[in-house]
């Protein structure tokens, strides 16, 4: 079970994801991270399916940076979402669908912040909050232990304080 | 492969009827990671391909064509060759980082369903002189794809003068597993290199980093003993007596582990194996030292 979640505020965007790398019931790694930086100013946070969440990124955030390199300026945030689910898209009706569910979350110097939430069948929508999973501490049966939390805004991606509750 | 390049196999009239496994696998290839192999038909660089799988002209061999990767999105259903028995993924691999290198560790029993199929398996196999790999899965493809990355892992030394590091190693097996995903292949493999790092790879498409993985039936009640004393400053027969003691604790719960424990200590100065020990000895020994003997 895995854990995205996005806000959007006046003039930064908040994203945290779980830490935990699953292989069935055990837990493999519980300091992995999520997220994917697809520039200065975007992130991409990815959960689905075990190999296709690494390869989907990844060649997303190495598209992203070969625009960069070709025309000199970056993919703002909405392009790189529209990007993002073009592939997802074209992907889903071929022999090898990617099973990953997105949170993409970057700052647009003109436009501001903005949140955009994809699914694996390649929805697309700007939403001012966004989550994937099931977050609840006290109340779910599998209780996720910590959280890797960052904040974007108009000079970049901060990393704040990972969470954790209960025991070490 | 390297045999068939060697004997000429390739210029024979025989070649000729040899068929490549299915030419959509070929097509995938090149899609996701494009060593130079220009069509999904003849294979004239195929020193380059190392996924091209020919089988010859057998009676079945009409059935293998027809199955391709993923192919539950096709329209009509493949036709699949029934497997004689059950496949198992009985094993217990572990390996971990400490201050002293890495170790792996696994014990040597091949099930097959209820049966042992071979008590003295060896599931840790060297790629390089610095890089040792743990197998666990259905052990006919963990040979293989042994085979294939230690193939990959020279050919990139001889084209580059230098070794891959352990990062890229598992990139290139994680991407050249990846057209498989779907299909019945399973390998779980744990790199251990010499930089001390523990990468786990499998045919899911996983790719973790890090410092301690267990795999295969017996991985909880390893990971029970290892979480409890692992730390990094532990001395090297402390580490060595701590993978053991592991492996035969997982031995002794899970009925699809067994035989004997193989250990490789990988250093700086390359992998180190240590002599193989039969565990029944150890369980008599610890019951005596627990006076229920």
């Amino acid at each position: 079970m895995e854990y995205l979640i996005g806000i959007q505020g006046p003039d930064f965007v908040l994203v945290a994801a779980d830490n935990v790398a699953a292989s069935s019931i055990i837990q493999m790694k519980h300091d992995y991270d999520k997220m994917f930086k697809l520039s200065e100013k975007i992130l991409l946070l990815c959960v689905g399916e075990a190999g296709d969440t690494v390869q989907f990124a990844e060649y997303i955030q190495k598209n992203v940076q070969l625009y960069k390199m070709r025309n000199g300026y970056e993919l703002s945030p909405a392009a790189a979402a529209n990007f993002t689910r073009k592939n997802l898209a074209d992907y889903l009706r071929s022999r090898t669908p990617y099973h990953v569910n997105l949170l993409l979350a970057g700052y647009d110097d003109t436009d501001g912040p903005g949140l955009f939430y994809m699914d694996y069948l390649s929805s697309l929508a700007k939403a001012p909050f966004a989550a994937h999973g099931y977050g609840l501490n006290k109340r779910f049966i599998l209780n996720l232990p910590s959280f890797t939390v960052r904040l974007i805004d108009k000079e970049g991606i901060h990393d704040l304080e990972k969470l954790t509750h209960g025991a070490k | 492969m390297a045999l068939e390049d060697i004997c000429n196999l390739r210029n024979s009239c025989l070649h000729q009827n040899w068929l490549p496994a299915s030419p959509a696998t070929s097509f995938l290839m090149t899609d996701c990671y494009n060593l130079g192999l220009k069509g999904p038909k003849k294979s004239q660089r195929n020193n380059e391909v190392p996924l091209q799988f020919f089988i010859p002209p057998l009676l079945n061999s009409t059935s293998f064509l027809n199955r391709s990767p993923s192919s539950y999105f096709q329209g009509n259903p493949p036709v699949t060759v029934r497997r004689p028995f059950p496949l198992s993924h009985g094993t217990t691999t572990l390996g971990f980082v400490f201050q002293g290198g890495v170790i792996a560790a696994a014990d040597t029993r091949a099930s097959a369903g209820g049966l042992v199929a071979c008590p003295e398996v060896e599931k840790i196999n060297p790629i390089h002189s610095h890089l040792v790999v743990t197998s666990s899965g259905s052990g006919a493809d963990c040979m293989l794809w042994e085979r294939i990355l230690t193939r990959e892992i020279r050919l990139y030394q001889l084209r580059h003068k230098r070794c891959l590091s352990i990062s890229g190693t598992a990139k290139l097996l994680s991407f050249m597993l990846h057209p498989f995903k779907g299909t019945d292949v399973c390998v779980a493999l744990t790199l251990c290199g010499w930089d001390k790092e523990l990468i786990y790879v499998c045919s899911d498409g996983a790719r973790l980093q890090g410092n301690i993985f267990s795999v295969g039936s017996g991985s909880p009640y390893a990971y029970g003993v290892l979480d409890r004393e692992l730390s990094w400053s532990l001395s090297n027969e402390e580490a060595i007596s701590l993978a053991r003691e592991a492996v035969f604790r997982a031995t002794h719960r899970d009925a699809y582990s067994g035989n004997n424990v193989d250990l490789f200590h990988i250093t700086a100065q390359g992998w180190h194996q240590r002599k193989r020990e039969n565990l029944k000895e150890e369980y008599y020994r610890d019951m005596k030292k627990r006076g229920l003997f």
